[in-house]
């Protein structure tokens, strides 16, 4: 019997664990291989949504259904907390006590904000990373009467680069409709020396910012935050007061893996950019040379796990999830990895709102730099589109 | 050939093999752990790094000791000044 893990019930694990079984039909009706997925709460969430509970236009019930229910009926769901990871004896510990091993394992434990990292975070800023969170953005919001609005970063990388210009554009066009906006000063931090990460898409998102009217500050990530001066103080020691502060917190990897030796204190775990497969070797020597660290043949990670710089969203899991399943696949049935999918090249596809009904779509893989075409209504009406199908969609392969 | 003299470090962060804004955001994460007075040198082999990094060390006001072009990649010395 061949026992294949996935950890984590997100876009990644659910995904792979479908695509794993549906290509191990017939060895699982055999009885000879087995897919389990081990998530926390058996509950899946669309975590894309939460942005627009911020905006006034989700419900956070909306967003959640069981894993169960998107799951093939070939795959197990170990509904339990991972305690850890022992690579020697390929078992994975649950918190329950009980112990799985595997011979093919996929990690999709994600990322996890960490507003904690910085002083008054949780009195002081909004965000949307949490239903809870945006939904007091949304109460804050509609409080809002006009003054100093400041959108800013807590480090990098955090899940969906687009979200925070995303959410400037739109406070900004709710402002305007509300009548607010001469009221409003509209400040979007960047931590980096331009307005995104990728060049092509800071290049379109700078004049949208510049029309707008809203000030963009560059080099300028959230440290600090002073409460009682209304200040948010950024790793170059600038101030920036703020009546309204929405601040993307910190993010790091699964603290499991890190107490398993597998990934670093940031957390994101060294993954192979092409297979996928993760690295035996969680912090290099200084001047290791990448092509001398072994990868681990049996082990694949996927989403915002990995080290990979490549945008933390959805998306990125979704176009890795069948590489991560051909390779897996490949594994148990003891043959090389094949097809279009034997390999990952990079892509990543997802939309890109700029308010005012507006949207754009950013298509990119490892070789080829996004070319965002102007926006327009159709690219976020594609986006609206995309959320409410999600469910029949993504988890289950169909797209 | 002359080789400019640069006090002791104290630390050194290997970016290298990580893209933009990858060693910039390793040595705001170093600043933060270093102590005033303490030396930093960033190793990075993306060309952004040369101007984005002495940039943000100019804003965040510490001191730039030096960038020097390396094999195969560039090093970036800078003093925490406060």
């Amino acid at each position: 019997m061949q026992r294949v893990v996935v950890l984590g019930g997100g876009v990644g694990g659910t995904l792979a664990a479908n695509l794993i079984a549906r290509k191990l039909k017939r060895a699982i009706a055999r009885q000879e291989a087995r897919v389990a997925v081990v998530d926390a709460t058996g509950r899946h969430t669309y975590q894309p949504g939460y942005m627009y509970i911020a905006m006034g236009n989700e419900r956070p019930e909306r967003l959640v259904r069981s894993e169960k229910s998107l799951l093939d009926g070939n795959v197990d769901l170990v509904v339990d907390k991972i305690a850890g990871i022992d690579v020697k004896e390929q078992s994975v510990a649950l918190a329950s006590g009980e112990t799985l091993p595997y011979d093919q394992l996929v990690i999709a434990t994600g990322s996890r904000i960490m507003p904690e990292l910085i002083d008054d975070f949780d009195t002081e800023a909004h965000h949307f990373y949490t239903p809870g969170a945006a939904a007091r953005l949304r109460t804050a919001l509609d409080a809002f009467k006009g003054g100093r609005i400041v959108i800013g970063i807590a480090g990098i990388p955090y899940k969906c680069p687009p979200a925070p210009l995303e959410v400037a554009f739109l406070i900004e066009s709710e402002l305007r409709e509300r009548g607010l906006r001469d009221k409003t000063e509209i400040t979007f931090l960047s931590p980096i020396n331009r307005a995104f990460t990728i060049e092509s898409v800071s290049e379109m998102a700078a004049p949208i910012l510049e029309q707008k009217g809203i000030h963009l500050e560059l080099l300028a990530g959230i440290a600090q935050i002073d409460a009682e001066r209304k200040v948010a103080i950024t790793d170059a020691f600038e101030e920036h007061p703020y009546d309204l502060l929405i601040v993307v917190p910190p993010h790091k990897g699964a603290q499991m893996l890190i107490d398993s030796g597998l990934a670093p204190k940031s957390g994101w775990l060294p993954t192979d950019r092409h297979t996928l497969q993760v690295k035996t070797v969680a912090k290099p020597a200084p001047g290791q040379a990448d092509e001398d660290i072994p990868r681990y043949a049996n082990i694949h990670a996927l989403g915002d796990t990995t080290d990979l710089p490549l945008s933390k969203a959805g998306s990125t899991a979704h176009f890795e999830a069948p590489i991560v399943a051909e390779r897996v696949a490949a594994g148990i049935e003891g043959r090389k990895p094949s097809g279009k999918h034997a390999d990952y090249t990079g892509k990543v596809m997802c939309f890109f709102e700029v308010g005012d009904g507006k949207g754009t779509l950013l298509q990119f893989d490892y070789e080829h730099p996004p070319r965002p075409p102007k926006p327009n209504k159709i690219w976020h009406l594609g986006k609206t589109v995309f959320n409410k199908t999600y469910w029949h969609t993504v988890p289950r392969g169909r797209v | 050939m002359t080789e400019v003299t640069t006090p002791q470090i104290t630390t050194t962060l290997d970016g290298r093999g990580s893209f933009c804004p990858g060693p910039l955001m390793e040595l705001i994460r170093g600043m933060r752990e270093a102590e005033v007075g303490d030396v930093l040198a960033v190793l990075s082999s993306d060309k952004g790094s040369k101007t984005d990094i002495p940039k943000w060390i100019e804003k965040a006001g510490h001191n730039l000791i030096g960038v020097f072009t390396r094999d195969g990649y560039d090093e970036i010395i800078v003093e925490k000044v406060r």
